[in-house]
């Protein structure tokens, strides 16, 4: 069976309302009850409890929240960052063109995660650390597009009719630049956030992410690896949502995943 | 064009060196703590550090000068060639990642080789049987697989694999076999987008006219296949290896991290948790530079394989300008 054209936004809707809701479904994520550790899921603990007694589904909901909010965020950052600099470049020409280049082929000289991983090791748990991590690898991707499209747009007849009708830049901008690659831009921004979500998750599972208590996917299947035997529901939860999460947006993303790399050279 | 492009390739290998060593010596001065006592700790065990081995290491080490006196030391030292000593093992930086820099290598060749061999026959398959169950059935897998983190797919595979059959060992890195777990998590990583580039490829030469005639004139499919695809087939995958070093080097952090493979990747993320800025230095340097010098070498070869390149770029590039009356 084909799933439908809808079927990647629905199920990324239902995670999002899951990840929102559990704090009325479920109790405190971080409240522990060690008579009550590695418990089937019953209907009081919806998707069981952890080891430490936790509840599972309150868990999953905040590790959702986390990887989500930070990967959401950091992608809409890097595209504004990307697309305005992209810009500037394109428009400007010359020694801010030179420039913005030579700074988007440094940062692509390094592999994302190792760039992410580097950064947040500035500060060991911050968020912010995570969060410009991702921001720093991702605007480059946007700022590439946006450059190369916008410099060939502007010798592009259409906005030089433009011009000479006396449309000012913010005009043309809108219309002749960012209106054709709206979709695009769409693509790769869903793409970014995907990225972001797998690399928190990775940096979380080799415990140099997210700190515990804080609920994480990545961290989460850390913690219930050990006990995989005895409460395998626990390990399958993030495991799930992460698979599901990922293969979304990149259902969404469709075939640009192959051809829109991420950081690097060309 | 050839002096320009290593003249790019040095300066994006002086760009990782100052940009790793920065962010490294930040890191150092930004973590909260006494690095002497997590030294210490790494060295002798959580239990016996005391106040007089903490100083005796922040003597040895001479981790109270200035902070710009200690990193224009070791910048100095790195233009030398020399890392310096890991502070928890105490043995040279160089010694050490030399070390693990040939045990990453023999993985990721291991590894590479693996997704090769996956991806061309899975590509293949599917480019001549475009209609079929195999189709879909390598379609959904590829799906699955890129839906699937490489730390997910090597956890999977220990369990089923290692766990349950026992047909292979969980970790260890001595004997032969110990490297066929991590490199199958990582050509998993990989074999989605060789078969997507293989399969892509050999369609596109499949229909083509030089692929036509070389069956007229009277070669049996495979010495066609072999004759005539199997070389731009390869270029293919040749050009997509930049894309591929990404996720291979992204993946060798996390897949060497879960199978405690002695590799660069590994050190990595055991120097950033035991904060030992020399090792963090060392090691992320070391990656960057492979990754900077691999697409590089890739760049070129590229280049000195397929004239066609040489041939757009000599063409001046106009911009694209529609055709109106």
């Amino acid at each position: 069976m084909k799933p439908t054209h809808t079927t990647p936004y629905a199920l990324l809707l239902l995670i999002a309302a899951l990840a929102l809701l559990t704090p009325a479904l479920a109790p405190d994520p971080h409240a522990q009850d060690l008579m009550a550790s590695l418990r089937a899921p019953d209907a009081l603990h919806w998707l069981g409890t952890d080891h430490l007694g936790r509840d599972n589904l309150a868990r999953l909901g905040e590790g959702l929240r986390t990887s989500l909010g930070l990967a959401l965020a950091s992608a809409l950052l890097a595209v504004a960052l990307g697309s305005v600099l992209g810009l500037l470049a394109a428009a400007r020409g010359g020694w801010t063109d030179r420039l913005l280049s030579a700074a988007a082929d440094g940062v692509a000289a390094i592999p994302g995660l190792l760039w992410v991983l580097l950064i947040a090791a500035l500060a060991p748990g911050e968020k912010w650390a995570l969060y410009s991590g991702l921001v720093l690898t991702a605007w480059v991707e946007f700022f590439r597009l946006l450059r190369s499209h916008t410099r060939s747009a502007l010798l592009g007849q259409p906005v030089q009719a433009a011009r000479l009708l006396g449309f000012g830049f913010g005009y043309i901008v809108r219309w002749h630049v960012l209106r054709p690659i709206a979709g695009v831009l769409a693509r790769l921004w869903a793409y970014a956030v995907a990225h972001a979500v797998l690399a928190i998750a990775a940096l979380g599972f080799v415990s140099v992410g997210v700190r515990p208590p804080q609920a994480e996917l990545g961290l989460m299947m850390t913690e219930a690896l050990p006990y995989y035997y005895e409460a395998p529901w626990l390990l399958a939860t993030p495991v799930v949502a992460l698979v599901l999460v990922i293969g979304a947006l990149q259902t969404i993303v469709g075939r640009a995943a192959d051809d829109t790399p991420a950081g690097v050279t060309a | 064009m050839l002096g320009r492009r290593l003249s790019r390739l040095l300066l994006q290998a002086v760009f990782v060196l100052l940009a790793v060593g920065t962010l490294c010596f930040a890191m150092a001065e930004l973590l909260p703590g006494d690095a002497a006592y997590r030294i210490a700790a790494g060295r002798y065990g959580y239990d016996v550090v005391n106040t007089e081995i903490a100083e005796a290491v922040r003597a040895e080490l001479g981790l109270d000068r200035p902070a710009l006196v200690r990193w224009a030391e070791w910048l100095g030292q790195v233009a030398q060639g020399n890392l310096g000593q890991s502070m928890v093992l105490g043995d040279p930086v160089l010694h050490l990642v030399a070390y693990q820099l040939g045990q990453t290598v023999w993985l990721s060749l291991v590894a590479w080789l693996m997704a090769l061999a996956l991806g061309l026959s899975l590509g293949l398959w599917t480019a001549l049987r475009p209609q079929g169950w195999a189709r879909r059935a390598v379609d959904s897998l590829n799906t699955v697989l890129r839906a699937s983190p490489s730390f997910l797919l090597g956890v999977v595979l220990t369990t089923l694999l290692a766990v349950e059959l026992g047909w292979f060992p969980v970790a260890g890195h001595e004997d032969a076999d110990h490297v066929f777990l991590p490199a199958l998590t990582l050509a998993l990583a990989l074999c989605p987008g060789f078969t997507q580039v293989v399969r892509d490829a050999a369609l596109r030469l499949l229909a083509s006219d030089a692929f036509e005639f070389a069956q007229v004139k009277g070669l049996p499919l495979r010495a066609a296949l072999w004759r005539h695809a199997l070389p731009q087939i390869l270029l293919a995958t040749l050009a997509y290896a930049g894309v591929q070093l990404v996720l291979l080097i992204e993946g060798m952090v996390v897949v060497e991290t879960l199978f405690a493979w002695p590799g660069i990747g590994h050190a990595l993320v055991h120097a950033v948790i035991a904060r030992d800025v020399p090792m963090i230095q060392g090691t992320a340097l070391t990656m960057a530079l492979l990754f900077v010098l691999l697409n590089g070498a890739i760049d070129l070869l590229l280049h000195a394989l397929d004239p066609r390149l040489a041939d757009a770029q000599a063409a001046p590039a106009s911009p694209p300008t529609p055709n109106t009356p």
